[in-house]
């Protein structure tokens, strides 16, 4: 399976389809939610058969609950397995977070303690996966707006050793890094200096709200606005250590035309470009 | 440490999103913040399941306006919370919980309303089939012809006149006066992945639960004159295989 491309791609919605049909090379990849495909049959099908027969795909799951203290859903997993055979897409990634609980599903990304316990089930749970897919996987770092008092670990040793452990990759999403040290008053530079850079498979930029808390400001990682502009610095130098990788603009609410989502892919690819010439021995 | 602490952590954290207070054991740099900010995960939960049963309900929304549908979403998401995070199928249940709940009482036919849209949802996802050409329904023996219909297909009935209310709050709707119910439809997918809701008269909704149901033609047509069925059938493409006599 090839990887996916070292150039920009965009979050697919479908009421940009006929736009991108007209013109397909202009993005190098698209990114769904892999829940989103999971009915029988229909149009969702027929259009991502139809992008991806031009476009390179990243099925990026937000349902397996992979921080979970519970076992994986079967069922789910199942599901997940019967959409990445129909579609063999480049990439697959899931996040660092829980969603659900018992049998309820709580359709959001919710923060877990980084503890000896949390890391080794997150490891099972990941093994589990990339058993089942028979393939590795990326996990996402999260945004959070709170931390735990029994968390041992920082976050970047935490996934560290979960790639060390497991063999996954890792989807660097350079807001969550933005909006995270912001919300806990930490420097994103320290934390992007402590991220094991070489396991970074895909990376993530979004735009995000933000609201003011008596103390500064709480940034929500919200997926509907243009990405920021010190997200974009901190971006390109993590360009500059890395060379260029696979970059999404994830943009899932209140989304743009299709015109808005291009040119913040433009912007994407001249920082691109940019790292390939600064690095010309990069694969 | 515990060793069940990372199950009663997500226990603590999943009893607060529907409590007034954080649970035990969160930081933040400034620890009085901390409802304000576990206060986003709440909202988070309750903002997003309300977007996705507003966008699987939206002419119940409209019905009751947009307010009043996310304090309801928020008793519906409490008592009927998704067990699955395929939220394609979440909803089956919407319109009997309407049914029973007080506040909407005064609007009889909101359930029914509810009830077509989760058909419709089902429809658009529903697996796929080919249509058979048109003279595949070409025969000798017209009586003894058995049809299968497209996966989508669904028939729907109403005391109520729910499908002319449905109709009027869509966007190309044209303003006519409601009659009396009942209303019976036809919901289903055409090739072209658009999904119909077609309003039935009671003898053409016979007629085609008998053809569902895998009643010859001749049975079918006891109901009454299969012409129309057979003519929205062949207009919309829902036959995907035809067979005679078992």
């Amino acid at each position: 399976m090839r990887p996916l491309p070292r150039t920009p791609g965009l979050s697919f919605k479908p009421e940009h389809f006929r736009d991108i049909m007209a013109a397909p090379s202009a993005v190098g990849f698209f990114e769904v939610h892999a829940e989103n495909y999971m009915g029988e049959g229909g149009a969702a099908h027929a259009m991502l058969n139809a992008l991806h027969a031009d476009h390179a795909l990243s099925i990026h799951g937000v349902g397996l609950s992979i921080g979970g203290a519970g076992a994986l859903c079967r069922d789910h997993l199942a599901r997940l397995r019967k959409l990445i055979d129909r579609y063999q897409p480049q990439s697959f990634s899931e996040h660092l977070a829980w969603s659900s609980h018992g049998a309820e599903w709580l359709n959001d990304l919710l923060p877990l303690p980084y503890t000896d316990e949390t890391l080794a089930t997150i490891c099972t749970h990941i093994d589990h996966v990339q058993d089942v897919l028979g393939r590795r996987m990326l996990l996402e770092n999260p945004a959070t707006y709170v931390t735990f008092a029994a968390s041992t670990w920082s976050e970047t040793d935490f996934l560290t050793e979960i790639t060390r452990r497991t063999g996954c990759g890792l989807l660097l999403d350079v807001n969550n890094v933005f909006v995270s040290a912001t919300n806990h008053r930490f420097d994103a530079r320290a934390y992007l200096a402590a991220f094991p850079l070489e396991a970074v498979g895909e990376i993530h930029l979004a735009g995000h709200d933000c609201e003011e808390l008596p103390s500064g400001p709480l940034l929500i990682d919200t997926h509907g606005a243009q990405v920021a502009n010190p997200v974009w610095t901190l971006y390109a130098e993590v360009l500059a250590r890395t060379g260029p990788l696979p970059t999404l603009i994830e943009w899932d609410t209140d989304v743009p035309d299709f015109a808005t989502l291009l040119a913040e892919a433009r912007r994407a690819y001249s920082l691109l470009e940019h790292a390939a010439i600064g690095q010309p021995h990069a694969a | 440490m515990l060793p069940d602490s990372h199950s009663a952590t997500e226990r603590a954290f999943h009893a607060a999103l529907r409590a007034a207070d954080p649970p035990a054991g969160l930081t933040a740099p400034d620890p009085s913040e901390i409802a304000l900010r576990f206060k986003v995960y709440r909202n988070n939960v309750q903002a997003s399941l309300t977007r996705a049963l507003a966008a699987a309900f939206p002419v119940t929304e409209q019905l009751v306006g947009a307010e009043f549908f996310a304090a309801l979403a928020r008793v519906f998401i409490a008592t009927s919370p998704p067990r699955s995070p395929v939220l394609l199928h979440w909803g089956a249940d919407f319109a009997a919980f309407l049914a029973q709940f007080p506040p909407v009482t005064h609007l009889p036919y909101l359930p029914d309303v509810a009830r077509l849209e989760h058909l419709r949802g089902q429809a658009t996802h529903a697996a796929d089939a080919m249509p058979v050409a048109p003279d595949a329904l070409r025969t000798d023996t017209p009586e003894a012809l058995r049809l299968m219909l497209h996966p989508s297909v669904a028939l729907f009935t109403a005391p109520m006149p729910a499908v002319q209310i449905w109709r009027a709050h869509q966007p190309d709707a044209r303003r006519a006066p409601l009659t009396a119910g009942p209303d019976h439809a036809l919901v289903a997918r055409r090739p072209d992945f658009r999904v119909i809701i077609e309003p039935l008269d009671t003898d053409t909704h016979a007629v085609l639960t008998a053809l569902r149901q895998g009643d010859t033609l001749g049975t079918a047509a006891h109901h009454g004159d299969p012409t129309p069925a057979l003519t929205l059938l062949l207009r919309h493409e829902l036959i995907i295989a035809t067979g005679g006599p078992e």
